[in-house]
């Protein structure tokens, strides 16, 4: 470990605008990405749960 | 058809697959979390300060590993989208379907962190070299694939005009991979090769191997979601997923 302080950490020797602008957009995208993905997925099954309780609602009032 | 030892299409449906990838997520999470820590750990407080660079090369702890997901998906992409243009599989179609969104990710962070890393070295944001110039083409590969599928209703015609544009686009990939060594780049040439030891400092290049392997999990975990959520999709109209919410 070669930082002496948590502020010269940061300044990652005066590239910090690049180091952490690099950093940064990773972390984002790859935690946006995956909560996209997760959503798509629980949008499509609430969806289809939808959709059966409707099909369910139409035969109980075809059936009185 | 006699059973042979190894059951090759098992897992080649839709609905025996869709389970399987559901208990294959949580380990690919776990992977990219430990080799991301671990990689993380050596890219900022192991690996040393670069002699001619400072602390600005430690932005290839993502730039390298960004650009070969972006490549390997491509190429994972072209096959999965070619088997099923070849066998006519609905299931190859869905897996390239869900990839391009992920390797397009990987293009774009290669060229973020590329052109911040250039201007700091370079003294430039961007340059028309071979290298840059053609990962912004597979970047536009990633984005026309996807742009043609949406495009055509029918998704098994979407499939096979898609599974086209992305095997032709594969000849981009030993172009990126050959530039540096074909052309006079201003990108640095290759560091890790198949045929020589590696010219760079062993934390250096570990902190990079590990990164990429998180990069790698993590690709597979996102993937495989979106596959999940394709697979429901498209598949709707059946039985099995019919009663798979119940």
């Amino acid at each position: 470990m070669h930082w002496n302080s948590v502020g010269e950490f940061f300044a990652m020797g005066g590239y910090a605008l690049y180091v952490w602008g690099s950093f940064g957009a990773c972390a984002l995208l790859m935690v946006a990405e995956p909560f996209l993905a997760k959503r798509r997925l629980s949008e499509v099954r609430k969806s289809l749960i939808r959709e059966r309780l409707a099909d369910e609602l139409e035969t109980q009032q075809r059936t009185p | 058809m006699k059973q042979s030892i190894i059951q090759w299409f098992r897992f080649a449906s839709p609905q025996s697959f869709y389970p399987l990838a559901g208990r294959m997520i949580p380990w690919f999470w776990a992977a990219a979390a430990a080799f991301g820590i671990a990689g993380l750990w050596i890219s900022f407080f192991v690996a040393p300060t670069d002699a001619q660079q400072g602390e600005g090369y430690r932005i290839i702890f993502v730039h390298v590993p960004a650009s070969w997901m972006s490549m390997f998906i491509y190429l994972v992409m072209a096959f999965w989208a070619g088997l099923g243009l070849a066998l006519n599989t609905r299931l190859s179609g869905m897996m390239a379907q869900s990839l391009a969104p992920t390797g397009a990710l990987m293009a774009a962070l290669s060229l973020w962190t590329g052109a911040l890393w250039g201007k700091p070295m370079w003294g430039a944001w961007w340059v028309w070299d071979a290298r840059l110039t053609s990962e912004l083409i597979l970047f536009f590969l990633y984005l026309g694939f996807m742009a043609l599928q949406a495009a055509i209703d029918d998704p098994r015609r979407a499939d096979k005009a898609g599974a086209i544009l992305a095997l032709v686009g594969v000849v981009n990939i030993p172009i990126i991979y050959f530039s540096v060594k074909w052309w006079n780049t201003l990108h640095q040439g290759s560091t890790i090769n198949l045929t020589k030891a590696p010219s760079m400092a062993q934390t250096m290049l570990w902190g990079m191997l590990l990164m990429a392997l998180c990069f790698w999990m993590y690709s597979i975990a996102v993937a495989l979601t979106r596959v999940r959520a394709i697979i429901l999709e498209r598949e709707r109209h059946t039985e099995w997923v019919k009663h798979a919410l119940e």
